[in-house]
């Protein structure tokens, strides 16, 4: 564009840029995805790397197209035992993060001890879990729980919690109950927060999922890379990886999509300032 | 202060209020001793030096602190909890922002009986009415905006539809017009002036401005610094509707100068 242009045109020189940014930032993530696998191809093809060390993406393709089918099926393991345990965790954490955001008194004696559960390393608790419900699905969904359930209370906790005084006693001045202050104050200006944690809560879900798959069952993406990488099947291995992390991204945007329909509010329609990263 | 409260009635009477933030003797003093009534109907406008308990005051008439000592009495019974018949409005718009202009002013009949119990099936009765009170403090076709898309004059009017929605008999406002540039603040006195020569509640107004307290009120109480005392008290003899130019006129003038002069002596005088 000239620069005379630029001066008779002054609203097109604007939106130009801006429309191009747009496609940009949807083509990017794209972009730099296929980049890092030639990047990482040539690499293994340069230094002529052992496939059991680090296999190279074609070979990690060749191999997840190979075993598609008893990689899907684990997968949908995965996914269930990961949203199931989301889900509780939805509601645990919704409740409680309520419970402990409006009452001092819940806060003052919770706190602590949620904090020192938190601080629990999950994986020491799966051999617990293991002695209680078995080897299986269950202590997979627990501990997809257990991971995934403390950023929910925390953020509702926290929105609830810092409802400004003012905000407060319009509603008090009126004589609105206690509940009725949390239902039409807290509950909703908590939820920006609450939807900001169930993009954490989701992929830490995968995490407990996976984790719990490696140790303790049978089934599902963990178990798989586990087997695959005793087996010296690293390729394989590696596509679990790839499919888990196709799959977090996957709930990551269906949180996302909700997020911004639940509380364009909070963003002010600034068009999705946060962005949705790849 | 030469009125004798206690003889008339009232519809808000404080006698000898006073207020201690925090349990211990060491705690703020806020008000001391404060005594006051106001009419049925009466605009009256509380000023006074920054920090002298009169947000403080209004906590106290609506109930939502209750006074270390004394008596609020609101309507002829004691207050002891926040009171529906109040409306409030602060020098923060305090808008829900994910509720639409509409939405935000018609909260109070979410919560306030019988308006709440009704609020379903004579919706469209009460949405009628928030729309009349909107377009009365000229915010018709911005019903459906979100308060984040409202400049912060506009946020303010709507604050005060939000405070008269459920026709309330005392109107608190404390120091509505406080953060809003002078032009905005004129247009809004007017808007006040109007709704209240429709509805005649019972005013409180709470302000630093001593312009404002004369071109709204009927009769201004001056405080005293902290703890509060109301320390003098002024008719405003001027009929209404008051046009803008009145607080121009000699009689203005001179009645702010005089209330001017009296607050400095209450920042002055050392408690």
């Amino acid at each position: 564009m000239t620069v005379s242009e630029a001066v008779s045109h002054p609203p097109a020189k604007r939106r130009k840029p801006l429309m191009r940014r747009k496609t940009q930032r949807r083509v990017l993530p794209w972009v730099v995805t296929i980049l890092l696998f030639i990047v990482w191809e040539l690499t293994v093809r340069v230094f002529d790397i052992e496939p059991f060390l680090l296999p190279s993406p074609s070979a990690i393709f060749a191999s997840g197209w190979q075993w598609r089918w008893p990689i899907l099926d684990n997968a949908w393991q995965t996914f269930m035992t990961t949203t199931v345990g989301f889900f509780i965790a939805v509601v645990i954490g919704l409740l409680a993060g309520i419970a402990v955001g409006s009452s001092t008194l819940v806060y003052d004696g919770f706190y602590p001890a949620l904090i020192g559960f938190n601080t629990i390393p999950k994986v020491a608790v799966i051999p617990i879990l293991v002695i209680w419900f078995g080897v299986g699905t269950v202590p997979a969904i627990i501990t997809a729980f257990l991971l995934s359930f403390f950023p929910i209370l925390v953020n509702v906790a926290t929105g609830i919690a810092t409802v400004e005084p003012e905000l407060r006693d319009v509603l008090r001045a009126l004589g609105a109950t206690r509940w009725q202050v949390i239902k039409k104050v807290g509950l909703p200006r908590s939820m920006p927060y609450f939807f900001a944690s169930l993009k954490v809560a989701i992929t830490v879900a995968f995490v407990g999922s996976i984790v719990a798959e490696t140790v303790a069952s049978n089934k599902g993406i963990g178990n798989l890379m586990l087997v695959a990488s005793s087996r010296f099947e690293v390729p394989l291995a590696f596509a679990g990886l790839l499919v888990t992390s196709v799959m977090g991204i996957g709930m990551y945007l269906v949180a996302e999509i909700v997020e911004r329909r639940m509380t364009g509010w909070a963003t002010r329609g600034s068009d999705g300032a946060l962005g949705i990263p790849g | 202060m030469t009125e004798p409260t206690a003889s008339r009635v009232n519809f808000v009477d404080l006698d000898r209020v006073s207020l201690r933030y925090g349990e211990d003797a060491d705690g703020t003093l806020a008000l001391q001793g404060t005594t006051l009534g106001v009419q049925s109907g009466e605009f009256v406008a509380v000023v006074g030096p920054s920090g002298c308990g009169k947000s403080t005051l209004m906590k106290v008439v609506t109930g939502l602190w209750p006074p270390t000592a004394g008596t609020v009495l609101v309507s002829g019974r004691e207050v002891s909890g926040p009171l529906s018949i109040v409306g409030m409005a602060f020098q923060n718009p305090t808008l829900l922002p994910w509720r639409t202009t509409l939405d935000n002013v018609m909260l109070p009949l979410e919560i306030v009986q019988p308006h709440c119990s009704r609020l379903r099936r004579e919706r469209a009765a009460y949405e009628a009415k928030a729309r009349d009170l909107l377009t009365l403090v000229g915010l018709k076709g911005f019903e459906d905006r979100f308060p984040w898309q409202l400049s912060g004059g506009m946020q303010q009017r709507a604050s005060l539809c939000r405070a008269l929605i459920h026709d309330p008999s005392l109107l608190m406002l404390d120091e509505p017009f406080a953060s809003l540039d002078m032009f905005t603040r004129e247009e809004l006195w007017l808007a006040l002036q109007e709704l209240w020569l429709a509805r005649h509640p019972t005013v409180i107004l709470v302000t630093h401005d001593l312009r404002e307290a004369v071109f709204l009120a009927d009769r201004v109480l001056v405080m005293s610094s902290r703890p509060g005392r109301i320390i003098a008290e002024r008719e405003v003899d001027v009929p209404r509707p008051r046009t803008l130019d009145v607080t121009y006129e000699p009689y203005s003038v001179a009645l702010v100068h005089e209330l001017r002069e009296q607050i400095s002596v209450a920042r002055t005088s050392v408690n």
